[in-house]
């Protein structure tokens, strides 16, 4: 097969920095009302874990990263529903107990 | 079937997980500081809102308006409702000190006034706010508009025609299914729906979202004197340690000196 077209390989390069940067941002958005606290432990935390992982250099280990984020974006999601939903069923729906 | 324009209306609370702290004096409850958001029913409406356009078609549900009446600040709860997928918003603007006049009647008046204004076929609100735990908005709007009324719905259809709504209710005992004709009021209970997130793309779309701005008198509404006065804001007592009893002769025993049986 024919090497990738160096357009193709920059444009994928500077995609996968804008999709990595993209998911730190939202997450960090998400971060916000985590009840540990954000400056003193999400932030912190979500920084080392991205970047522990700055190493990475093949499009494949980027792109396996860049799944874990994005199912820790939907983890953090299903957290925070379920507290409310928690929360509201204990406080207005004995029935449902 | 014409197409249906709803109208959510929403209240910005206290956060569901903060411990609200009485305000000195005891007639209130303290806010300076603490975080307030889209109040949980309220959400509820606004997610069954932009549902019933997934489900029906954007040409089925033409219009979603996010109404609040409250502070300047309301406006980021509203921005939470147009990132949910409400297409444009309307504030009622209060003074932030007045905003304890906002009592069900009067907040009822301003979303008739709005709901008219708008002419909204269907006003979802949430069945009552965490804060005040009043559940008569809803009600008392449905009368103000001589609708009809759905109230702690849990299951909303809409009919093959558009001109009625089929609801299952949440009353003691069980669920109640209502037929309601259109133009109607329902009011949301907790299991209709799980609301979507407000994801961090969606919010910064949502500014571009047109915010209108209105004040209680352009609906004929003067907030200067409510109906009701709050007095007292009390903590429930706190909880006694209880008896352990050794055997069930010894509970029977104690429950007879306590005259419950």
């Amino acid at each position: 097969m024919p090497p990738p077209a160096a357009s193709t390989a920059v444009a994928s390069s500077t995609a996968l920095r804008y999709r990595v940067k993209q998911l730190y941002k939202q997450l960090l958005f998400l971060g916000r009302d985590w009840p540990q606290g954000y400056e003193t432990y999400f932030r912190p935390r979500l920084h080392k874990a991205f970047t522990g992982q700055r190493q990475l250099e093949t499009e494949d280990e980027i792109r396996k990263a860049i799944s874990r984020a994005e199912y820790m974006v939907k983890e953090l999601e299903a957290f925070y529903f379920l507290k409310k939903y928690r929360h509201v069923k204990r406080a207005y729906r004995e029935d449902l107990l | 079937m014409t197409s249906l324009r709803i109208m959510c209306a929403t209240k910005r609370v206290l956060d569901y997980a903060l411990k609200p702290r009485i305000a000195k004096g005891g007639a209130g409850v303290d806010l300076t500081g603490q975080k307030q958001s889209l109040n949980p029913f309220c959400e509820i409406g606004v997610e069954e809102a932009v549902r019933l356009r997934e489900k029906l078609g954007k040409d089925k549900v033409s219009d979603i308006v996010a109404f609040s009446a409250g502070p300047p600040k309301a406006q980021d709860t509203l921005r939470t409702a147009l990132a949910m997928g409400a297409d444009r918003a309307l504030l009622v603007e209060v003074a932030e000190s007045d905003t304890p006049k906002l009592e069900p009647l009067s907040v009822a008046k301003l979303i008739a006034g709005a709901a008219k204004e708008e002419k909204a076929d269907i006003v979802i609100l949430g069945k009552q706010a965490i804060d005040t735990d009043n559940n008569q908005t809803g009600q008392m709007l449905a009368g103000l508009l001589g609708w009809g009324q759905a109230t702690c719905a849990s299951k909303v259809e809409v009919g093959e025609g558009g001109k009625e709504v089929k609801v299952e209710r949440e009353v003691d005992g069980g669920t109640e299914t209502v037929e309601v004709k259109l133009p109607c009021v329902i009011t949301t209970d907790l299991r209709l729906n799980e609301p979507r997130f407000a994801t961090l793309p969606n919010i910064m779309k949502a500014k571009k979202k047109p915010l209108a701005k209105k004040k209680p008198q352009d609906y004929g509404v003067d907030l200067a004197n409510p109906r009701l006065k709050l007095l007292k804001v009390e903590e429930p007592p706190t909880r006694q340690g209880g008896d352990k009893v050794a055997d069930v002769d010894s509970l029977v025993a104690k429950l007879k000196e306590l005259k419950a049986i």
